[in-house]
Protein backbone atom coordinates (compact mmCIF):
# COMPACT_ATOMS: atom_id res chain seq x y z
CA UNK A 1 0.00 0.00 0.00
CA UNK A 2 1.32 3.42 -0.86
CA UNK A 3 1.83 6.01 1.85
CA UNK A 4 -0.89 8.20 0.39
CA UNK A 5 -3.42 5.37 0.50
CA UNK A 6 -2.47 4.57 4.11
CA UNK A 7 -2.89 8.19 5.05
CA UNK A 8 -6.32 8.34 3.40
CA UNK A 9 -7.35 5.26 5.35
CA UNK A 10 -6.17 6.65 8.66
CA UNK A 11 -8.02 9.90 7.96
CA UNK A 12 -11.10 7.89 7.05
CA UNK A 13 -11.31 6.39 10.54
CA UNK A 14 -14.91 6.66 11.64
CA UNK A 15 -16.15 7.57 8.17
CA UNK A 16 -17.05 4.09 7.02
CA UNK A 17 -13.48 3.10 6.17
CA UNK A 18 -10.38 2.54 8.27
CA UNK A 19 -12.24 1.10 11.25
CA UNK A 20 -14.62 2.39 13.89
CA UNK A 21 -14.51 5.93 15.28
CA UNK A 22 -12.28 6.47 18.35
CA UNK A 23 -13.97 5.79 21.69
CA UNK A 24 -13.73 9.47 22.61
CA UNK A 25 -15.91 10.42 19.62
CA UNK A 26 -18.48 7.76 20.50
CA UNK A 27 -18.59 8.76 24.19
CA UNK A 28 -19.01 12.43 23.23
CA UNK A 29 -21.76 11.59 20.75
CA UNK A 30 -23.71 9.46 23.21
CA UNK A 31 -23.56 12.13 25.88
CA UNK A 32 -24.50 14.79 23.32
CA UNK A 33 -27.70 12.80 22.58
CA UNK A 34 -28.51 12.80 26.32
CA UNK A 35 -27.87 16.55 26.52
CA UNK A 36 -30.20 17.21 23.59
CA UNK A 37 -32.95 15.19 25.28
CA UNK A 38 -32.37 17.27 28.40
CA UNK A 39 -32.68 20.44 26.29
CA UNK A 40 -35.98 19.13 24.89
CA UNK A 41 -37.23 18.60 28.45
CA UNK A 42 -36.27 22.20 29.26
CA UNK A 43 -38.08 23.38 26.11
CA UNK A 44 -41.37 21.99 27.49
CA UNK A 45 -40.78 24.01 30.68
CA UNK A 46 -40.03 27.11 28.60
CA UNK A 47 -43.24 26.54 26.62
CA UNK A 48 -45.22 26.20 29.87
CA UNK A 49 -43.67 29.43 31.19
CA UNK A 50 -44.45 31.31 27.96
CA UNK A 51 -48.05 30.09 27.96
CA UNK A 52 -48.68 30.78 31.67
CA UNK A 53 -46.69 34.02 31.81
CA UNK A 54 -49.75 36.32 31.91
CA UNK A 55 -51.74 34.14 34.35
CA UNK A 56 -50.71 35.94 37.49
CA UNK A 57 -54.08 35.41 39.25
CA UNK A 58 -54.04 39.00 40.45
CA UNK A 59 -50.65 38.43 42.07
CA UNK A 60 -47.29 40.09 41.42
CA UNK A 61 -45.90 40.15 37.86
CA UNK A 62 -42.37 39.43 36.65
CA UNK A 63 -41.77 43.16 36.28
CA UNK A 64 -42.51 43.73 39.98
CA UNK A 65 -40.61 40.72 41.28
CA UNK A 66 -37.27 40.23 39.53
CA UNK A 67 -34.06 42.04 40.44
CA UNK A 68 -31.95 42.21 37.29
CA UNK A 69 -28.73 43.01 39.17
CA UNK A 70 -29.01 39.63 40.87
CA UNK A 71 -29.56 37.99 37.46
CA UNK A 72 -26.48 39.76 36.06
CA UNK A 73 -24.35 38.52 38.98
CA UNK A 74 -25.61 34.94 38.48
CA UNK A 75 -24.84 35.17 34.75
CA UNK A 76 -21.27 36.36 35.33
CA UNK A 77 -20.68 33.51 37.83
CA UNK A 78 -21.91 30.89 35.38
CA UNK A 79 -20.04 32.33 32.37
CA UNK A 80 -16.77 32.42 34.32
CA UNK A 81 -17.33 28.89 35.62
CA UNK A 82 -17.80 27.65 32.06
CA UNK A 83 -14.45 29.24 31.20
CA UNK A 84 -12.65 27.70 34.19
CA UNK A 85 -14.19 24.33 33.23
CA UNK A 86 -12.65 24.76 29.77
CA UNK A 87 -9.35 25.58 31.51
CA UNK A 88 -9.68 22.32 33.46
CA UNK A 89 -10.04 20.39 30.20
CA UNK A 90 -6.88 22.05 28.86
CA UNK A 91 -5.09 21.09 32.10
CA UNK A 92 -6.28 17.50 31.70
CA UNK A 93 -4.92 17.57 28.14
CA UNK A 94 -1.58 18.67 29.60
CA UNK A 95 -1.80 16.01 32.35
CA UNK A 96 -1.26 18.61 35.07
CA UNK A 97 -2.98 17.44 38.25
CA UNK A 98 -2.36 20.71 40.07
CA UNK A 99 -3.94 22.92 37.39
CA UNK A 100 -6.78 20.47 36.81
CA UNK A 101 -7.73 20.53 40.48
CA UNK A 102 -7.33 24.32 40.72
CA UNK A 103 -9.51 24.93 37.65
CA UNK A 104 -12.12 22.45 38.87
CA UNK A 105 -12.10 24.08 42.31
CA UNK A 106 -12.66 27.51 40.73
CA UNK A 107 -15.48 26.04 38.61
CA UNK A 108 -17.08 24.55 41.72
CA UNK A 109 -16.80 27.75 43.76
CA UNK A 110 -18.34 29.84 40.96
CA UNK A 111 -21.13 27.26 40.60
CA UNK A 112 -21.68 27.39 44.34
CA UNK A 113 -21.88 31.20 44.19
CA UNK A 114 -24.49 30.88 41.45
CA UNK A 115 -26.59 28.44 43.50
CA UNK A 116 -26.30 30.67 46.59
CA UNK A 117 -27.56 33.70 44.64
CA UNK A 118 -30.42 31.66 43.21
CA UNK A 119 -31.48 30.21 46.57
CA UNK A 120 -31.40 33.70 48.10
CA UNK A 121 -33.59 35.00 45.27
CA UNK A 122 -36.09 32.13 45.71
CA UNK A 123 -36.15 32.66 49.49
CA UNK A 124 -36.83 36.38 49.10
CA UNK A 125 -39.64 35.67 46.60
CA UNK A 126 -41.28 33.19 48.96
CA UNK A 127 -40.85 35.64 51.86
CA UNK A 128 -42.67 38.29 49.83
CA UNK A 129 -45.62 35.94 49.34
CA UNK A 130 -44.63 35.12 45.75
CA UNK A 131 -43.96 31.42 46.19
CA UNK A 132 -44.72 28.74 43.60
CA UNK A 133 -48.28 28.35 44.91
CA UNK A 134 -49.22 31.99 44.35
CA UNK A 135 -50.10 31.83 40.63
CA UNK A 136 -49.66 29.73 37.49
CA UNK A 137 -47.00 32.20 36.37
CA UNK A 138 -44.96 31.67 39.54
CA UNK A 139 -45.44 27.87 39.42
CA UNK A 140 -43.97 27.76 35.93
CA UNK A 141 -41.18 30.17 36.90
CA UNK A 142 -40.08 28.11 39.91
CA UNK A 143 -40.31 24.87 37.90
CA UNK A 144 -38.18 26.17 35.03
CA UNK A 145 -35.52 28.05 36.98
CA UNK A 146 -35.54 25.51 39.82
CA UNK A 147 -34.99 22.67 37.36
CA UNK A 148 -31.91 24.46 36.03
CA UNK A 149 -30.73 25.05 39.60
CA UNK A 150 -31.18 21.34 40.35
CA UNK A 151 -29.06 20.51 37.30
CA UNK A 152 -26.30 22.84 38.50
CA UNK A 153 -26.43 21.26 41.97
CA UNK A 154 -26.13 17.79 40.43
CA UNK A 155 -23.26 19.14 38.33
CA UNK A 156 -21.49 20.33 41.50
CA UNK A 157 -21.75 16.84 43.03
CA UNK A 158 -20.38 15.37 39.80
CA UNK A 159 -17.57 17.95 39.84
CA UNK A 160 -16.57 16.90 43.37
CA UNK A 161 -16.56 13.28 42.24
CA UNK A 162 -14.33 14.14 39.28
CA UNK A 163 -11.84 15.95 41.55
CA UNK A 164 -11.70 12.92 43.84
CA UNK A 165 -11.26 10.53 40.90
CA UNK A 166 -8.47 12.56 39.32
CA UNK A 167 -6.78 12.63 42.73
CA UNK A 168 -7.17 8.93 43.45
CA UNK A 169 -6.90 7.38 39.99
CA UNK A 170 -4.96 9.90 37.93
CA UNK A 171 -5.51 10.62 34.24
CA UNK A 172 -6.76 7.16 33.29
CA UNK A 173 -8.58 6.99 29.97
CA UNK A 174 -11.97 6.11 31.49
CA UNK A 175 -11.68 8.96 33.99
CA UNK A 176 -10.88 11.34 31.15
CA UNK A 177 -13.98 10.12 29.28
CA UNK A 178 -16.07 10.87 32.38
CA UNK A 179 -14.51 14.30 32.55
CA UNK A 180 -15.35 14.88 28.87
CA UNK A 181 -19.01 14.15 29.69
CA UNK A 182 -18.89 16.43 32.73
CA UNK A 183 -17.46 19.34 30.73
CA UNK A 184 -20.13 18.88 28.04
CA UNK A 185 -22.80 18.86 30.77
CA UNK A 186 -21.46 22.02 32.39
CA UNK A 187 -21.21 23.94 29.09
CA UNK A 188 -24.73 22.84 28.10
CA UNK A 189 -26.12 24.14 31.42
CA UNK A 190 -24.68 27.52 30.53
CA UNK A 191 -26.57 27.49 27.23
CA UNK A 192 -29.83 26.78 29.10
CA UNK A 193 -29.03 29.67 31.44
CA UNK A 194 -28.55 32.02 28.45
CA UNK A 195 -32.11 31.21 27.40
CA UNK A 196 -33.36 31.68 30.99
CA UNK A 197 -31.76 35.05 31.67
CA UNK A 198 -32.71 36.39 28.22
CA UNK A 199 -36.31 35.22 28.06
CA UNK A 200 -37.45 34.78 31.67
CA UNK A 201 -35.64 37.74 33.20
CA UNK A 202 -34.91 40.31 30.47
CA UNK A 203 -37.91 39.84 28.17
CA UNK A 204 -40.15 38.85 31.10
CA UNK A 205 -39.60 42.14 32.92
CA UNK A 206 -40.32 44.36 29.91
CA UNK A 207 -43.33 46.61 30.44
CA UNK A 208 -46.58 44.83 29.51
CA UNK A 209 -47.38 47.04 26.50
CA UNK A 210 -44.01 46.21 24.89
CA UNK A 211 -44.57 42.45 24.95
CA UNK A 212 -45.88 40.66 21.87
CA UNK B 1 1.23 -0.24 19.97
CA UNK B 2 -1.46 1.99 18.67
CA UNK B 3 -0.28 5.14 16.98
CA UNK B 4 -3.53 6.85 17.72
CA UNK B 5 -3.16 9.91 19.84
CA UNK B 6 -4.99 9.59 23.09
CA UNK B 7 -8.05 11.63 23.68
CA UNK B 8 -7.61 15.13 25.07
CA UNK B 9 -10.28 15.73 27.67
CA UNK B 10 -12.96 18.27 26.91
CA UNK B 11 -10.96 20.11 24.33
CA UNK B 12 -11.95 19.28 20.79
CA UNK B 13 -15.13 17.46 21.60
CA UNK B 14 -16.02 15.51 18.53
CA UNK B 15 -13.16 16.76 16.43
CA UNK B 16 -10.78 14.12 15.26
CA UNK B 17 -7.10 14.38 15.98
CA UNK B 18 -5.68 11.68 13.76
CA UNK B 19 -2.65 9.50 14.33
CA UNK B 20 0.45 10.96 15.94
CA UNK B 21 -0.94 14.45 16.11
CA UNK B 22 -0.47 14.98 12.39
CA UNK B 23 -3.80 16.43 11.48
CA UNK B 24 -4.04 18.01 8.01
CA UNK B 25 -4.07 21.55 9.32
CA UNK B 26 -1.44 20.96 11.96
CA UNK B 27 -1.73 20.33 15.71
CA UNK B 28 -3.37 23.03 17.74
CA UNK B 29 -1.07 24.18 20.49
CA UNK B 30 -2.08 24.88 24.07
CA UNK B 31 -1.73 28.60 23.44
CA UNK B 32 -4.09 28.47 20.46
CA UNK B 33 -6.69 26.53 22.42
CA UNK B 34 -6.37 28.95 25.32
CA UNK B 35 -6.87 31.89 22.97
CA UNK B 36 -9.93 30.15 21.51
CA UNK B 37 -11.54 29.78 24.93
CA UNK B 38 -10.62 33.34 25.92
CA UNK B 39 -12.21 34.62 22.71
CA UNK B 40 -15.33 32.55 23.45
CA UNK B 41 -15.55 33.99 26.96
CA UNK B 42 -15.02 37.55 25.68
CA UNK B 43 -17.73 37.17 23.01
CA UNK B 44 -20.15 35.59 25.51
CA UNK B 45 -19.57 38.38 28.05
CA UNK B 46 -19.96 41.03 25.33
CA UNK B 47 -23.26 39.53 24.16
CA UNK B 48 -24.50 39.26 27.76
CA UNK B 49 -23.56 42.89 28.38
CA UNK B 50 -25.39 43.96 25.20
CA UNK B 51 -28.49 42.01 26.29
CA UNK B 52 -28.59 43.82 29.63
CA UNK B 53 -27.83 47.14 27.91
CA UNK B 54 -30.62 46.62 25.34
CA UNK B 55 -33.03 45.82 28.18
CA UNK B 56 -32.33 49.16 29.87
CA UNK B 57 -31.99 51.46 26.87
CA UNK B 58 -34.65 53.64 25.29
CA UNK B 59 -32.66 54.01 22.07
CA UNK B 60 -34.42 51.02 20.53
CA UNK B 61 -38.01 50.97 19.32
CA UNK B 62 -39.95 49.53 22.29
CA UNK B 63 -41.95 46.72 20.69
CA UNK B 64 -38.74 45.51 18.98
CA UNK B 65 -36.93 44.95 22.29
CA UNK B 66 -38.20 41.38 22.78
CA UNK B 67 -37.01 40.39 19.30
CA UNK B 68 -33.63 42.06 19.83
CA UNK B 69 -33.16 40.13 23.10
CA UNK B 70 -34.15 36.88 21.39
CA UNK B 71 -31.62 37.46 18.61
CA UNK B 72 -28.84 38.23 21.13
CA UNK B 73 -29.73 35.06 23.07
CA UNK B 74 -29.56 32.88 19.95
CA UNK B 75 -26.24 34.48 18.99
CA UNK B 76 -24.80 33.75 22.43
CA UNK B 77 -25.99 30.15 22.30
CA UNK B 78 -24.19 29.84 18.96
CA UNK B 79 -21.00 31.23 20.51
CA UNK B 80 -21.21 28.67 23.34
CA UNK B 81 -21.81 25.82 20.90
CA UNK B 82 -18.82 26.77 18.76
CA UNK B 83 -16.24 27.81 21.35
CA UNK B 84 -17.08 25.62 24.35
CA UNK B 85 -18.93 22.58 22.98
CA UNK B 86 -16.80 22.51 19.79
CA UNK B 87 -19.63 21.84 17.39
CA UNK B 88 -17.83 22.34 14.08
CA UNK B 89 -18.15 21.44 10.43
CA UNK B 90 -15.37 18.82 10.67
CA UNK B 91 -16.35 15.51 9.09
CA UNK B 92 -16.19 13.68 12.43
CA UNK B 93 -18.69 16.14 13.82
CA UNK B 94 -21.43 15.39 11.27
CA UNK B 95 -23.34 13.15 13.70
CA UNK B 96 -23.29 15.79 16.42
CA UNK B 97 -24.48 18.49 14.01
CA UNK B 98 -27.32 16.30 12.69
CA UNK B 99 -28.42 15.44 16.23
CA UNK B 100 -28.32 19.14 17.10
CA UNK B 101 -30.42 20.01 14.04
CA UNK B 102 -33.02 17.41 15.05
CA UNK B 103 -32.99 18.74 18.61
CA UNK B 104 -33.57 22.28 17.37
CA UNK B 105 -36.49 21.04 15.24
CA UNK B 106 -38.16 19.32 18.22
CA UNK B 107 -37.55 22.30 20.52
CA UNK B 108 -39.10 24.75 18.06
CA UNK B 109 -42.07 22.44 17.47
CA UNK B 110 -42.68 22.21 21.22
CA UNK B 111 -42.24 25.91 22.00
CA UNK B 112 -43.91 27.54 18.99
CA UNK B 113 -46.51 24.77 18.70
CA UNK B 114 -47.54 25.22 22.34
CA UNK B 115 -47.73 28.99 22.02
CA UNK B 116 -49.74 28.72 18.80
CA UNK B 117 -52.23 26.15 20.11
CA UNK B 118 -52.73 27.91 23.46
CA UNK B 119 -53.20 31.29 21.76
CA UNK B 120 -56.02 29.85 19.63
CA UNK B 121 -57.57 28.14 22.64
CA UNK B 122 -57.64 31.45 24.46
CA UNK B 123 -59.29 33.11 21.47
CA UNK B 124 -61.98 30.44 21.16
CA UNK B 125 -62.74 30.08 24.84
CA UNK B 126 -65.96 31.39 26.32
CA UNK B 127 -65.10 34.46 28.41
CA UNK B 128 -64.84 33.64 32.09
CA UNK B 129 -67.86 35.69 33.27
CA UNK B 130 -70.14 33.99 30.72
CA UNK B 131 -68.80 30.61 31.79
CA UNK B 132 -69.67 31.41 35.39
CA UNK B 133 -73.21 32.40 34.36
CA UNK B 134 -73.68 29.16 32.43
CA UNK B 135 -72.69 27.10 35.44
CA UNK B 136 -75.28 28.72 37.62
Amino acid sequence: MSTAAAETLSLATGHGAGGPAPKRIIVGYGFWIFLLSDVIMFSTLFAAYAVLFKNTAGGPTAEQLFDLRNTAAETVCLLCSTFTCAMASLAVGERSLKWTQLALLATGLLGLAFITLEVREFASLVARGAGPTRSAFLSSFFTLVGCHGAHVTAGLLWLGTMMAQFYAKGFRVDIRHRFLCFSLFWHALDIIWVAIFSLVYLVGTLPRQLLP
Amino acid sequence: MTTEREFEAGSYVGEDRPAGGESPDGERTLGQELRGYALGLALALALTASSFWVRGTDLIYGPGLAVALLVLAVAQMGIHLIYFLHITTAPDNANNVLALAFGVLIVSLIVFGSLWVMEHLNHNMVPMDQLMRMQR
